[in-house]
């Protein structure tokens, strides 16, 4: 299937910069979208939304759980809400928000979520969501979905515009390498895969998609078949690209920057475990927190690297 | 810890945070400016001169509590820890890198002084009555300060808080609002107003005092006035200025979360100093 677009002209920006973009095309199309934030337009990137349409646009203020009942509300006129702020914040503050009001009564309530995982950097732990994807996936009704380079993230605002229900978009703080295809088409639960490996297959997500193609290029140079499947919709998984991958490999390596407990590789290990159990590598945050410092020494130092990847598909095929 | 009661010195050791504050920031090359340098003189108040703690013994029973439920302002705390000795002052300049005990924002587990790790805004008032019941319960007679941004009082948790503390009574807290009129997205009376702020704290319950929170005598009464309140919690509202102490940070929405270039560092020390000095 496809290469990435970089050489084809795509831009290197941040997800949540594409995020910003996105909304205003659907604000220009659409005069039911209803945008929120929670004192992080600035950050969120619905800054540029709110300065073209004031009148749809509402701070709520350093108020998670008001934002988020405030959405549900609007979603109740008939309006198409989009509710920002940080990753922590929407998803851990306003947890039990989600789940009374929005997911249980499946509102059209879009979560659009940013600052994710570890390479928010130097605010440290406490601005680290690194339990978002698990607290979202738990809940009945929610879509989870995490794009993994701006025009992924672009589509996807797009196609959950277009869904009616409740969804999750997990969004960055840092630039990211264009990773989609240019004849990259989303649609919600499918994933997209680059290659079906012999040896081991790896099953990505967001900024990891970039670092697993990174290991898939350093493996094949050894003589190692490794396959990348980008699974941006971790809610409702893609199923069949999972099985078609063990099938294929029987290894597969799981990426995210998560922590490794209830993600993506959560996601995987669960259908795999009942439908076709293989041994499943997990990559992602070792059931720790975070801490300050740069993006890419933290990215290193919890071993979301290309270099892991391949020295613990190694490891295992060496078994 | 010896307290000193002497304004001048207590108006010095003020700049003196001020400038550590700006150094730091600028080595980390990110972090809260503003927001630090608005509550620095209601934080030298507190540790160089009202509260009974032991540096030597961050432990000690019978201390003060200090909750920073506004934990972005980690620098200021860093510092005033630092400059009260729980820590040698060069570890001032390892906020924010990696191994730091100095996390970008507060971590009680790897620094000790800071009495609970904060960051994520509007937790800290519902800790510090924890606190302050339980020592209560223990018959001791230590006192318990929570400092919050205004913008953070938009927060329902802070007014859950404020409710609890009126209904148990609890006299031994004093909730300190740094109330500099800003947040990130801009005012506090653009993004969510917040007035009337005396009013709100008074209707829960509240003793108030609103005070001019960069007036060093203004913030000492106040504190002495809150150990004499009894049967309420006080809170002292006090107006500041975000970024105070440096000319070209004061008022600027910007410099919440930006941190002094090399240039602007050179600048606003020498500010500070003119101050010493005049
Ligand atoms: C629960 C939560 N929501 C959002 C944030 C992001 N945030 C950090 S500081 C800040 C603004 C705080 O304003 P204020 O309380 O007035 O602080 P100050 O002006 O003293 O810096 C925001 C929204 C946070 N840290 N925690
Ligand atoms: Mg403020």
């Amino acid at each position: 299937m496809g290469e990435r677009a970089e050489s084809t002209g795509g831009k290197n920006i941040a997800t949540r910069d594409a995020y910003g973009e996105a909304l205003l095309e659907l604000g220009k199309k659409r005069n039911d979208v209803v945008v929120l934030d929670a004192d992080l337009s600035g950050s969120t990137k619905t800054g540029a939304f709110a300065k073209a349409f004031p009148g749809r646009f509402y701070n709520m203020g350093i108020s998670e759980q008001d934002l988020i009942g405030t959405a549900g509300g609007l979603s109740l006129t008939g309006k198409l809400p989009f509710a920002s702020t940080f990753a922590v914040f929407e998803t851990g503050r306003a947890w039990e928000q989600i789940r009374q009001t929005i997911a249980y009564s499946h509102l059209n309530v879009k979560l659009v979520a940013t600052h994710s995982g570890i390479t928010v950097a130097e605010d440290g732990a406490s601005h680290q969501a690194i339990e978002d994807i698990a607290l979202m996936r738990v809940l009945p009704n929610m879509t989870v979905i995490v794009p993994s380079d701006g025009i992924e993230t672009k589509q996807v605002i797009a196609a959950i515009a277009d869904y009616c229900g409740p969804v999750y978009v997990r969004l960055g703080r840092s630039k990211v390498p264009v990773v989609m295809p240019e004849d990259y088409k989303f649609s919600i639960g499918k994933a997209h895969t680059y290659h079906t490996g012999k040896d081991a297959n790896i099953i990505a997500a967001g900024i990891m998609v970039d670092v697993a193609l990174k290991a898939m290029g350093i493996l094949k140079n050894e003589g190692v078949d490794a396959g990348v499947i980008n699974m941006s919709t971790i809610k409702p998984l893609d199923n069949d690209a999972v099985l078609r991958a063990a099938k294929a490999s029987g290894l597969i390596v799981t990426a995210e920057e998560h922590s490794i407990i209830g993600g993506l590789g959560g996601a995987v290990c669960e259908f795999l475990s009942e439908n076709y159990p293989v041994p499943v590598k997990k990559i992602g945050i070792k059931d720790t927190f975070g801490c300050s410092g740069p993006s890419d020494e933290l990215m290193k130092l919890y071993g979301l690297t290309a270099d892991n990847i391949v020295k613990t598909i190694k490891e295992a095929l060496k078994k | 810890m010896t307290q000193v009661r002497d304004i001048g010195r207590l108006k010095k050791q003020a700049r003196t945070v001020r400038a550590e504050i700006l150094k730091m920031l600028t080595e980390a090359g990110s972090g809260h400016t503003g927001g630090s340098l608005s509550a620095a003189d209601i934080v030298t108040a507190l540790y160089f001169c009202k509260m009974r703690h032991n540096p030597k013994d961050p432990a000690w029973k019978e201390r003060d509590r200090f909750v920073l439920s506004k934990g972005h302002a980690a620098p200021l705390l860093y510092t005033a820890l630092a400059l009260s000795g729980y820590f040698d002052k060069s570890l001032l300049k390892t906020l924010r890198k990696i191994g730091s005990p100095l996390q970008g924002h507060p971590c009680s587990k790897l620094l000790p002084g800071v009495e609970i790790s904060t960051g994520s805004l509007g937790q800290g008032l519902s800790i510090a009555n924890g606190m302050a019941m339980g020592l209560k319960m223990d018959g001791l007679n230590s006192r318990v300060y929570c400092l919050l941004g205004d913008g953070e009082t938009q927060e329902g948790q802070v007014w859950e808080a404020a409710m609890s503390a009126s209904h148990y009574r609890l006299d031994n807290i004093c909730a300190i609002i740094d109330n500099n009129g800003l947040q990130i997205d801009g005012h506090c009376c653009d993004v969510m107003a917040l007035e009337p702020i005396v009013g709100k704290w008074a209707a829960f319950g509240w003793h108030v005092i609103d005070i001019d929170g960069h007036d060093m005598v203004a913030v000492i009464n106040a504190l002495d006035e809150a150990e004499t309140v009894k049967k309420k919690p006080t809170a002292i509202v006090a107006r500041t200025v975000k970024g105070k102490g440096v000319s070209f940070f004061e008022g600027k929405v910007k410099y919440h979360g930006i941190t002094p270039t090399s240039d602007e560092l050179e600048k606003a020390l020498g500010e500070l100093e003119d101050i010493d000095n005049g």
